[in-house]
């Protein structure tokens, strides 16, 4: 409701602009004080680059295609992970969300692993799979998997109770029960699960890229540190939050397309 | 010679240590109109949620068709105060939802079912598109759509605005006419309660059990100014009020 009442308001050219400039103006605003800092030579440039030099290393690695690469290397693995973690938590939520039985069969696992952040998994995924890709690939799976899954089982119980005693005056079949109520109920949560999930993973891509990778924005980052190229590496968390953030809009834009009825 | 659609034995219902219903013994012949009135709170739905098998009762017996009622079935129909519809299918989904999977012909029943609420053309809508009364009147079209002998009614209009109600009356009236379908309705509103009802259940509360029962004259369901119509009302109002002056407003 109040979304429609800001995209009315937001119609007339004048109060776009005042809007987007408001939008941009934090950003801006330390980007100048970052500028000015770097000028006042408080900080060496080889510890605190200027905003100029950092626009030279995405131009230089926009050039020599190193950038696209690193991107695009990360990316293929985050989504390689997490649609196999996608897939596992989904089946997984699935069942333990609909039979108190599995439930309580999986629930003591999945609490435990649960906290376990799945970084502190990077030493055991090296030991168990070595340093190639498979280890990284574990640990997107682990940041990707417990976000879905949680949220696919909480979507599942908290389906309003009114929905399933309608089920019951029209004697709903199990299968329809479960197509056309239950999981179209879940879906919001299922949805807000996905985005988290790959929000994790996202994060945790560059986590293991750092251990031992030769491409990827992980690797641009622990590079740009042996290098001393501070630019590198602030370009290269730069992207990660840009990245994230493109794919966080997309999935939130898929998600209002499908949940219509919201 | 009229068969015995809902009979009601001793009825009592408890929750815990709180009593909500007691003894209560009634019989709906079939086709009847029946209407339930009392304040809130003293097991209107309570009563209707049990002869619809939502709810047990901790005594006494309830037949519907001579059968001992164990659990919701298809041909006891419920109208719920809110239209439940999911509002993620379409007005046609909704309503096939409601009936069994083997069910022929759901096509032309949908479309039937519409017709009787004057919603034909809305097959294709979703929920969030239609009015509080529209939505409404899918509920009963999907009620409907499985030929229920019974047909029990929540208080569904009670959410719907004074004008909205009347014209959702009306049809709710020509439907019973035309359908023949036993109703049983659960309202606070008493000129609802005498225009469709033809007795009129009043319960008392806490714990609720039947105080009267009022025949309703049938001019009642023909014209709604009349004075035949508002002695019968004021005769159900005084069931809750003392006082002479007959109030304004008849909702209680
Ligand atoms: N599941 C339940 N558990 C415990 N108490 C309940 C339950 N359902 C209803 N009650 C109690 O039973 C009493 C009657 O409830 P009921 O919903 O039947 O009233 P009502 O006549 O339909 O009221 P209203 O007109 O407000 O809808 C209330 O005091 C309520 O608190
Ligand atoms: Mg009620």
């Amino acid at each position: 409701m109040n979304d429609t009442v800001a995209n009315k308001e937001a119609k007339t050219p004048a109060k776009r602009v005042g809007a987007a400039v408001w939008y941009l103006l934090l950003p801006l605003l330390i980007l100048a004080v970052w500028e000015f800092v770097c000028h006042t030579g408080i900080f060496q440039s080889y510890t605190m680059p200027a905003p100029e030099a950092v626009i030279r290393a995405a131009v230089d690695g926009i050039r020599d295609g190193s950038l696209a690469k690193h991107i695009g290397a990360s990316f293929l693995r985050v989504l390689e992970g997490f649609l196999i973690a996608a897939v596992c938590a989904l089946a997984l939520g699935v069942v333990t969300g609909l039979s108190k039985k599995a439930e309580c069969f999986f629930e003591l696992v999945i609490q435990i692993l649960k906290p376990i952040p799945p970084i502190a998994w990077i030493p055991l995924a090296i030991l168990w799979f070595g340093i190639g890709e498979p280890s990284k690939l574990f640990i997107i799976y682990l940041g990707a998997f417990f976000p879905i899954l949680l949220n696919t089982v909480s979507g599942i119980h908290n389906l309003d109770g009114k929905y399933l005693e309608l089920a019951r005056v029209y004697e709903v079949d199990k299968l329809r029960l479960v197509t056309k109520i239950i999981l179209p109920g879940a879906l919001p949560e299922i949805l807000t699960g996905i985005r988290v999930g790959l929000g994790n993973a996202w994060v945790c891509v560059v986590a293991a890229e750092m251990i031992a990778a030769t491409r990827g924005i992980g690797y641009m980052l622990s590079n740009g540190r042996s290098l001393s190229r501070p630019d590198q590496v602030i370009l290269g968390m730069l992207l990660i939050g840009i990245v994230g953030k493109i794919m966080d809009d997309i999935l939130k834009f898929i998600s209002k397309k499908i949940v219509k009825w919201a | 010679m009229t068969h015995t659609a809902v009979s009601l034995r001793g009825v009592s219902k408890q929750f815990d240590d709180l009593s909500v219903l007691s003894d209560i013994s009634l019989e709906v012949p079939e086709g009847e109109f029946l209407s339930v009135i009392g304040v809130s709170g003293c097991g209107k739905s309570t009563l209707l949620r049990i002869i619809g098998g939502l709810e047990q009762q901790t005594a006494g017996e309830v037949l519907v068709d001579g059968v001992a009622v164990k659990k919701p079935t298809r041909n006891t129909g419920f109208v719920f105060q809110d239209h439940r519809l999911l509002p993620w299918l379409t007005v046609e989904a909704n309503i096939k939802l409601g009936l069994d999977k083997k069910t022929p012909n759901q096509d032309e029943i949908v479309q039937q079912n519409l017709e009787l609420v004057g919603l034909q053309e809305f097959l294709g809508s979703y929920p969030r598109q239609l009015s509080g009364g529209m939505a409404q009147r899918v509920a009963i079209a999907r009620a409907l759509a499985n030929r229920p002998k019974i047909l029990l009614l929540d208080e569904p209009f009670g959410a719907l605005d004074a004008m909205t109600r009347i014209h959702m009356q009306q049809a709710l009236r020509e439907i019973w006419e035309k359908e023949k379908i036993t109703m049983i309705l659960i309202t606070h509103d008493i000129e609802e309660a005498v225009y469709l009802g033809e007795r009129v259940v009043v319960l008392s509360s806490r714990p609720g059990h039947i105080k009267k029962i009022v025949d309703i004259p049938h001019v009642c369901h023909v014209i709604r100014t009349g004075t035949e119509f508002s002695e019968t009302r004021d005769k159900i109002y005084r069931e809750f009020f003392r006082d002479e002056n007959v109030a304004l407003d008849y909702n209680i």
